[in-house]
């Protein structure tokens, strides 16, 4: 039985068709509410600093992550799709570090020429 | 016989990893395995991540190179009910109502590809009602900020004058966003009642309609993490 499923799994994505056990939506559902449950209650309790901002990115990028690989069915997709998709906003890491790097200067210079 | 087959349609066990990219690349035919209108709609996506990354981004460098304090988000999105003051009640509420409609659509697209007419419809009029009622509550949110906190694009009462700028720009083109999913949702939904992917043979439409709606889900994420709550 568990067999003849996974057959009709690989036959149904050789069609290039997406068809997964409702369970899993189901169960990656409830983990995002979960997690943003655990991202508001950060700020409920008003948890500051450094493991603020970690709690935050951790629950950002698992929620994120579920989205993407279950939600957008990227886990199944080939790999030459997942590059094309992945790979590109990686780009966009240079210009957050970029754009952090020119924050600091404008913040500094900001001090030293305008703050009394 | 079978090699032919394996060439012209290469299937998930075929190859895998990085031979797989290779051999997608290389036999001279569509290298994406997918419908057109899925390759497409990942194009879209891409060049959205690229812009929502662009105003993440300013607004991050605005904050970090201002002087003056930032607004705290806890404090200026609290709501009060029945006497007791709640922080960022408003945003969790909304961040709760867009993940349940992106659940509704992944049991929708789940459902299309079943070909089962009218739970798909009806998941898709279910997602795009709490659409509706996410952007109605950011109507609201707008309004208490404008009208109540004194909120500008040029500046506010509660400290660093960016605070406004960044705000209407990075929700309201997700509002934006959402709006126009509303309506994309409701249209494909009618479509599938009606039964026209039935007669095309394929619900893909339906998945490539839930990818953009997902993708909106993706983007609160992130403008919910950095904006409110960082």
């Amino acid at each position: 039985m568990d067999d003849a499923v996974h057959t009709r799994h690989e036959a149904a994505h050789a069609e290039g068709q997406q068809q997964h056990p409702i369970r899993i939506y189901l169960y990656i559902w409830a983990l995002l509410f979960v997690f943003s449950a655990f991202s508001y209650m950060v700020d409920y309790f008003q948890l500051q600093g450094a493991l603020r901002w970690t709690l935050i990115i951790i629950f950002m990028l698992l929620k994120a992550s579920f989205i993407v690989a279950i939600f957008m069915h990227v886990a199944w997709e080939r790999m030459a799709l997942k590059l094309a998709i992945l790979t590109p906003p990686l780009t966009l890491l240079v210009l957050i570090a970029l754009m952090a790097i020119e924050g600091d200067y404008t913040f500094l210079t900001r001090l030293a020429a305008f703050v009394k | 016989m079978t090699e032919q087959v394996l060439l012209s349609e290469p299937t998930a066990a075929s190859q895998q990893g990085l031979r797989s990219v290779v051999d997608d690349w290389a036999q001279d035919k569509q290298a994406f395995a997918v419908p057109w209108g899925k390759a497409m709609m990942w194009i879209f996506l891409l060049s959205d991540t690229f812009v929502f990354t662009c105003f993440l981004t300013s607004y991050m460098n605005v904050r970090i190179s201002t002087t003056e304090t930032w607004p705290n988000a806890s404090e200026v999105f609290a709501l009060t009910v029945a006497g007791a003051h709640i922080p960022l009640l408003l945003i969790a509420i909304m961040t709760m109502i867009l993940i349940t409609s992106s659940g509704t659509m992944a049991m929708a697209v789940n459902f299309g590809y079943r070909k089962d007419r009218k739970r798909t419809a009806a998941l898709m009029f279910a997602t795009a009602a709490l659409g509706l009622s996410f952007v109605g509550m950011q109507a609201f949110e707008w309004t208490k900020l404008i009208v109540e906190e004194g909120v500008r694009p040029w500046g506010n009462p509660m400290g660093a004058a960016q605070f406004g700028s960044s705000f209407f720009m990075i929700t309201g083109f997700h509002g934006l966003h959402v709006s126009a999913g509303v309506i994309y949702l409701t249209v494909v939904a009618m479509r599938v009642l009606r039964g026209f992917y039935d007669r095309k043979g394929t619900y893909e439409t339906v998945e490539i309609a839930g990818l953009y709606w997902h993708f909106v889900d993706l983007v609160w994420v992130f403008i919910f993490a950095f904006f409110y709550l960082w």
